[in-house]
């Protein structure tokens, strides 16, 4: 049984088109689609997935077509992994601009999602630092999209989930670095009022996040630790021996229980609190990659998968957002339905040039769900009602169960978006949030 | 060793060993890149100088031509003065059944996959024991140990190529030449698209570069890589002839 994202879910069936060569698209007018391009599957649902169709798979499309180490513009091909572009970036003195929790994943990818990072409320999505990219469309055409060439499908292919075409090659500005250190510090908060009010206290920080045990209840709800980071000014260090491990096959399903959670989550907590205070250094991976060490994690969440669900709402003017996020975590502490990591993050209002782009300015909440069926979708279902009536967001990249009219709610923008999907691309999310809709 | 030369340079497992060299020897790295496709080659040698900052040049040429290969090789060798390392790595995987009843086809792909390696090394040896230095990786593969029904056609062609280097690394010791024999198993490639790639015995072209590297570096003379395939050839090649041939490989 294959699997085509980290969440496991769904199972579905591919015709593979391996690209190994930018000449080398298919002939979309005789090859069998819909199409749909495959960067590494890290998406946890079904946008990566186009059952019954062909993926395109990109990760031979690696080269770098140029790289100035004076002005830090890369240009690469799309299947290029945001590891490798910081293999030989970090020691010439550059970082990408916007990095996601894991670097397992291509230039398409990122800009399919218009994926976000702890910068969010400095940098915005990484598609407001994409200079511009070739987008190859079914009838053959190859075209450079930017700010100033073929802008509408610019805007329509940042977080447009792969549906307008096959990227290609992405230029990208990098940002400046003098180390390969960031200076980070930890601080425990109590509950959710306060961690929100460490994001304000350290808005000016380049990088924020904070991790929440999401079952502890009552009065302890929303305890977490709030880390930021910059950037060091420190000498660097010699790169560390890599030292990954893999988790070798799937857990039984019985692994994660409510029991094991709560112990995790306990003494992460506990040692957060006391860990030493004040900032401290770290090599860059540990910081933006803390599970990347940990190859294959997902098998912990057994053959069944589980769910990711990440959501924005936006803070309001009464603090309405932040009431949300403490309603859907009380209903989340109350559903037992265990939940391992729980991240929490304030967006702040750079626009992405993306029509479809997730984020917005708020607090985004991103969860893991074991997949124990009808109850965790149900649980899903009571929160997504809690976002809609805020005016926030679902995240596309980790979903894999919201309803077709939840998804016009969150993208009431989604039909300005579909006349620039291209006629031969779909994929296996498109059809499930649009069902119904045209 | 920064003088390196590859022919095949298209092919995936070749990229793979360039650029790990390239992040061996950094800036001091000297490309030539040899195959059909021009513009494949050069995208390489951007991908090689952009990342790590060495230089690479293009020779476009195509290995069925054997009386052409000593001026290629003397070209290549002209380029940068010398050779330090090179890597033959080009191959093409034939249909088996199509060799069996087409002898030109046979023909046509033994030249690729044994003559055409054979008259590299030998342009190679000849100015390589004269400067009594160099290496010379050559990749045949697993299916040259042992010929079975299914792909003799290319495995034949293979175990020449092995034979051939035995000679050769004979020949070329006392000269301080190295020659390294690559066994690869089944690798995720261009040259497998076709195949079913699921199983436990598929190895990405990362993971063999790494061991032609080590092999390079430590002057080993034959390697199988991964490594598990000298176990799986041990087994297979001492299955008596009498037994082998009733089987259905
Ligand atoms: C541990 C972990 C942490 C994560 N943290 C974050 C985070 O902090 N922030 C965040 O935003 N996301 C995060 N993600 C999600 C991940 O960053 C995105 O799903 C990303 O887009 C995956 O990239 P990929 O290359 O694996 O693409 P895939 O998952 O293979 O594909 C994703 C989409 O991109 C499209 N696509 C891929 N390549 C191309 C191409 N060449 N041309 C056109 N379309 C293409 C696909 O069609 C699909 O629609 C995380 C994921 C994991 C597993
Ligand atoms: N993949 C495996 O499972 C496997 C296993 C054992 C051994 N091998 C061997 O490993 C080596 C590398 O193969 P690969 O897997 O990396 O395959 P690949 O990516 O398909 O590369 C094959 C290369 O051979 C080149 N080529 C074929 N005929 C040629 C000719 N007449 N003149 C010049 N170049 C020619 C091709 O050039 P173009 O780009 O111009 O087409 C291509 O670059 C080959 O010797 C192969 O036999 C592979």
């Amino acid at each position: 049984m294959k699997t085509w994202s980290w969440g496991n879910i769904p199972v579905a069936e591919h015709r593979l088109l391996p690209l190994t060569w930018s000449d080398s698209a298919p002939d979309f007018s005789r090859a069998e689609g819909p199409f749909l391009a495959y960067g590494y599957g890290r998406s946890y649902g079904d946008v990566p997935v186009n059952d019954g169709g062909a993926l395109l798979q990109t990760s031979s499309l690696n080269r770098v077509l140029s790289f100035d180490r004076d002005s830090g513009v890369l240009h690469c091909e799309a299947g290029t992994s945001l590891q490798d572009i910081l293999s030989f970036c970090v020691p010439a003195g550059w970082f990408l601009p916007v990095t996601p929790g894991t670097q397992f994943v291509s230039l398409g990818g990122a800009v399919a999602n218009d994926v976000h990072g702890k910068n969010h409320h400095c940098a915005g999505t990484f598609g407001c630092h994409v200079l511009g990219f070739d987008l190859v469309r079914s009838n053959g055409e190859t075209m450079w999209c930017s700010l100033t060439e073929n802008k509408p499908l610019f805007a329509a292919t940042i977080g447009g989930l792969g549906l307008t075409g096959l990227i290609l090659t992405v230029k990208l500005q990098l940002k400046k670095i003098v180390s390969n250190l960031v200076d980070v510090e930890n601080i425990p908060f109590a509950n959710l009022a306060q961690g929100l009010d460490l994001f304000k206290q350290y808005n000016a920080s380049t990088y924020s996040v904070a991790w929440i045990d999401c079952i502890a209840g009552g009065s302890a709800l929303g305890r977490g630790i709030f880390s930021y980071g910059e950037h060091s000014e420190r000498r660097s260090i010699t790169t560390p021996a890599n030292r990954q491990v893999s988790v070798p096959f799937n857990f039984p399903s019985f692994a994660l229980n409510k029991y094991s959670v709560r112990a995790f989550n306990e003494v992460y907590y506990k040692k957060g609190c006391m860990g030493t205070p004040g900032i401290q250094q770290s090599y860059y991976e540990p910081f933006f990659y803390p599970l990347d060490k940990l190859l294959k994690w997902n098998r912990i969440y057994g053959k069944k998968g589980f769910y990711q669900y990440q959501c924005v709402v936006p803070f309001g003017d009464n603090d309405e957002g932040a009431a949300a996020i403490e309603k859907m975590l009380t209903l989340i502490s109350h559903s037992g339905n265990a939940s391992f990591l729980a991240v929490l993050k304030v967006f702040g209002d750079k626009q992405s040039p993306g029509i479809l782009s997730f984020p917005m300015k708020g607090i985004t909440l991103a969860l893991d769900f074991s997949n124990r069926g009808a109850r965790t979708l149900a649980l899903f279902s009571e929160l997504d009602k809690i976002v809609i009536n805020n005016g926030g967001r679902v995240y596309p990249a980790k979903d894999a169960r919201m309803s077709a009219d939840a998804f016009s709610r969150f993208f009431p923008q989604w039909q300005e978006f579909e006349q620039y999907i291209d006629d031969q691309f779909s994929s296996s999310f498109w059809r499930r949030v649009t069902e119904g809709l045209k | 060793m920064n003088k390196i030369l590859i022919v095949g340079a298209t092919s995936a497992i070749a990229q793979a060993v360039a650029r790990q060299l390239a992040e061996l020897e950094k800036d001091t790295a000297q490309f030539i890149l040899v195959g059909r496709n021009v513009d494949r080659l050069e995208s390489i040698g951007t991908d090689l100088s952009e990342r790590f900052g060495c230089v690479a040049t293009s020779v476009v040429a195509n290995l069925d031509a054997l009386d052409d290969i000593d001026a290629l090789i003397q070209r290549c060798w002209d380029t940068y003065g010398g050779v330090d390392i090179a890597l033959i790595a080009h191959g093409d995987l034939p249909d088996q059944a199509k060799c069996e009843n087409d002898w030109a086809e046979f023909s046509r792909v033994y030249n690729v996959n044994a003559l055409s390696y054979m008259a590299v090394m030998h342009a190679l040896a000849l100015r390589m024991e004269k400067v009594r230095q160099g290496t010379i990786a050559a990749i045949g593969s697993v299916a040259g140990d042992r010929g079975r029904k299914s792909n003799y056609a290319y495995g034949s062609a293979k175990g020449a190529v092995a034979i051939f280097c035995q000679g050769l690394r004979n020949r070329l010791f006392s000269k301080g030449v190295h020659v390294l024999t690559v066994k690869p198993g089944f690798v995720d490639t261009p040259m497998t698209a076709a195949f079913d790639k699921s199983g436990p015995l598929w190895a990405t072209p990362d993971v063999v570069a790494k061991s032609i590297v080590k092999g390079i570096v430590s002057k080993k003379n034959t390697i199988y890589t991964p490594g598990f395939w000298w176990l799986i050839m041990t087994v297979i090649t001492n299955i008596p002839e009498m037994i082998f041939k009733r089987l259905s490989l």
